[in-house]
C-alpha cells in the first residue's frame, strides 16, 4: 500500500431544491490503497452518493465537487464524458444492488459479459469466448457454456448477481465499487457471493468499496470502515475495532442490532438529538 | 390453547406443489417463527393461512374452527397478515385514513373515526400522518401502517411476512419493539417468517425451520440462543448467521 489508489478530499454532492440547495453528501474526504474499505449508513446517509460521484454517475442537476478527487495519478473532476467513459469498467467499476433490474433483460448472459469485455479491448471472437467461460467458472457458476446462453431472468438473483460482478470484473478493473451487492440476495447465497467478490479482490490485488447498511456483513469483509451519517462521515475505524466505536451515531446503530442470545427486552432505539445539533 | 393448528398441509401453485405435510401447533399468546431460504415455501404457509394461496389441502384451523378454501370473513377477523415491504402492500393513491377504514367497512364495523384513532396511537403515528398519502411517509412509518391495518379488526393471530427485512436497522429495532408491546398489550399470537436469527431470538418463543417445503426442525428459542438445534441444516443457517455477527 504505497501510493493510494483514490484520494478524495472534501467530497460535496448537491442538488437543488424548490427551498435551496441541498448538500447529501458534505464534505467527505478519506484514500483508499489496495485494501477493503466499508461504508456504511442508514438510508439517506449518502453513501451510495459518495460511491457514484467517483464515476461521475450522479446526473444532473445534481452536482459533485471535491478538493481532490484522484484516481491512480488522473484527476477525475476534470475529465470529460468520453475520457470517464474509458475509465468506468476498465479501472473502476461497480455491482449494483438488484441484478433484476441491472442486467440487460434481452441479451444473453454471455453476451453481456462479453460486451462489457470488447467496450474495452479489441480481442479475437475465440478468445473472448474463453474468456467469458473462464470468468463465469471463476464466480463459481458450475456449468458456464450453459449458463451463458440463458438470459438473465432464466437465473436466480443469487446467479444474477455473480452474473453482474463476472461482468465487472472481466476488464480487469483496479478498483472495484459494489453498492449493496447482497441486500437483494437471501442469507444463504449472501456470504457466498460475498466470498467470491473477495477471493478475486485478493488475487488481482484490487481495491474495494464496499457500500452497505449491514454493520455486521461490513465489518466481516472490510479491513477499514466509514460510518457515514446526513452526508458526513462520522467515525473512521479498523473493521476489528468496531466494537470500541466512539461516536454516539455509530455505537446507537450496533445496539440497535437484536443478537443471536438476546436478552434485551427492548432494543434501544437511535435518539438522533444526540448528535444532530452538530 | 390451540390458536392456529395446521395439519398435514399441501400447498400447490398450479402444477407444483411447494409444501409437503406441514403440521403446526401454535398455542394462544405464542410468537412463532418459520425460518428458511427463500423458497423453502415458508412464506406460501403464511399466504395459504391468509386465503392468497387457495390451492391446498389438509386442514387450517384457527381457535377450532377449521378455514374454508374461499373468502373467509370469520376467519379474517381473528387472523390479519403484515406484509414485508411497507413500500408495495399500501395502495399509493389511498390516504392512510381510508387504508386504516376500508377493512372496518368491509366487516361492517360501525364507530371507525375513534377506532382508526385508537389504532394509530397503538402503533405510535401521530395524529397528523391521518390524512397523508403513503409517499409522504418514511419506511418505518409506513411499516406502522401496515401493522395498524392488521391491527384495526382486533384479530387474534397476526401473520408476519418477513415485517423488517425491507428497513434499516435503526428502523427495524423501533418496529421490532412495536411489535414485541403490541404482542403483550393485546395478548397476540404470533406467526412470523424470517431468515434473520437474530429477529428470532429477540421476538419468539419457538421456531421451525423449513427446507424444501419441509419442515425440518421444531425447536424453542433456549435452544436457538445455546446454539443447540439439532439438524444439520439448521446447524448451518446458525453458522452463517454466527459468522455475519462476528
Amino acid at each position: 500500500m504505497s501510493t493510494p489508489l483514490l484520494e478524495i478530499e472534501n467530497l460535496r454532492v448537491t442538488f437543488p431544491t424548490p427551498r435551496g440547495d441541498i448538500d447529501v453528501v458534505r464534505g467527505v474526504s478519506f484514500t483508499l490503497g489496495r485494501e477493503r474499505l466499508g461504508i456504511v449508513g442508514e438510508s439517506g446517509s449518502g453513501k451510495s452518493m459518495t460511491g457514484r460521484s467517483i464515476l461521475k454517475l450522479i446526473r444532473a442537476p445534481g452536482r459533485v465537487s471535491a478538493d481532490r478527487l484522484n484516481f491512480d495519478g488522473i484527476d477525475l473532476r476534470n475529465r470529460s464524458e468520453r475520457q470517464m467513459r474509458a475509465i468506468r469498467g476498465a479501472r473502476i467499476s461497480m455491482v449494483m444492488q438488484d441484478p433484476k433490474f441491472s442486467l440487460n433483460p434481452v441479451m444473453t448472459i454471455g453476451e453481456q459479459i462479453a460486451e462489457a469485455l470488447l467496450t474495452h479491448k479489441r480481442l479475437p471472437r475465440r478468445e473472448v469466448g474463453e474468456r467469458v467461460l473462464a470468468m463465469l467458472e471463476s464466480v463459481r457458476i458450475a456449468d458456464p457454456e450453459r449458463v451463458a446462453k440463458l438470459y438473465p431472468h432464466e437465473v436466480s438473483g443469487g446467479m444474477g448477481q455473480r452474473v453482474m460482478i463476472a461482468m465487472m470484473l472481466i476488464p480487469e478493473p483496479d478498483l472495484l465499487i459494489a453498492d449493496e451487492p447482497t441486500s437483494a440476495l437471501d442469507v444463504s447465497v449472501q456470504s457466498q457471493v460475498l466470498d467470491i467478490i473477495d477471493e478475486q479482490i485478493k488475487r488481482k490485488g484490487m481495491g474495494l468499496i464496499f457500500i452497505s447498511h449491514d454493520l455486521n456483513l461490513v465489518s466481516s469483509y472490510c479491513d477499514r470502515i466509514l460510518v457515514m451519517n446526513t452526508g458526513e462521515v462520522v467515525e473512521e475505524c479498523r473493521a476489528g475495532e468496531l466494537q470500541n466505536a466512539t461516536h454516539p451515531y455509530t455505537r446507537g446503530l450496533i445496539a440497535s442490532i437484536p443478537r443471536l442470545n438476546e436478552t434485551r427486552d427492548e432494543l434501544p432505539v437511535l435518539d438522533r438529538s444526540a448528535w444532530a445539533s452538530k | 390453547m390451540t390458536a392456529l393448528s395446521l395439519k398435514n398441509l399441501d400447498i400447490s401453485y398450479g402444477e407444483t406443489r411447494i409444501t409437503h405435510g406441514v403440521s403446526l401447533d401454535i398455542a394462544e399468546g405464542e410468537s412463532f417463527a418459520l425460518v428458511g431460504e427463500s423458497g423453502s415455501g415458508k412464506s406460501t404457509v403464511l399466504k395459504a393461512i391468509a386465503g392468497l394461496a387457495p390451492q391446498w389441502t389438509g386442514s387450517i384451523t384457527a381457535f377450532g374452527k377449521p378455514r374454508s378454501h374461499s373468502i373467509d370473513g370469520h376467519f379474517a377477523r381473528a387472523c390479519q397478515m403484515v406484509f414485508q415491504d411497507p413500500y408495495g402492500s399500501l395502495h399509493p393513491r389511498k390516504t392512510i385514513d381510508a387504508t386504516l377504514s376500508e377493512p372496518l367497512s368491509i366487516h361492517g364495523i360501525g364507530n371507525q373515526n375513534a377506532r382508526v384513532e385508537a389504532v394509530m396511537a397503538s402503533v405510535g403515528l401521530d395524529r397528523k400522518f391521518r390524512f397523508r398519502f403513503p409517499h409522504q411517509l418514511s419506511g418505518g412509518q409506513r411499516q406502522r401502517v401496515a401493522i395498524a391495518r392488521a391491527l384495526v379488526l382486533e384479530p387474534k393471530i397476526l401473520l408476519l411476512d418477513e415485517p423488517t427485512s425491507a428497513l434499516d436497522v435503526s428502523v427495524q429495532a423501533e418496529i421490532l419493539n412495536l411489535l414485541k408491546r403490541l404482542r403483550r398489550e393485546q395478548n397476540l399470537t404470533f406467526l412470523m417468517v424470517t431468515h434473520n436469527l437474530p429477529v428470532v431470538s429477540f421476538l419468539c418463543d419457538r421456531l421451525a425451520v423449513m427446507r424444501q417445503g419441509r419442515i425440518v426442525e421444531v425447536a424453542n428459542v433456549a435452544q436457538l440462543k445455546r446454539g443447540a438445534l439439532k439438524e444439520p441444516y439448521s446447524r448451518e443457517l446458525m453458522q452463517i448467521s454466527a459468522t455475519h455477527a462476528a
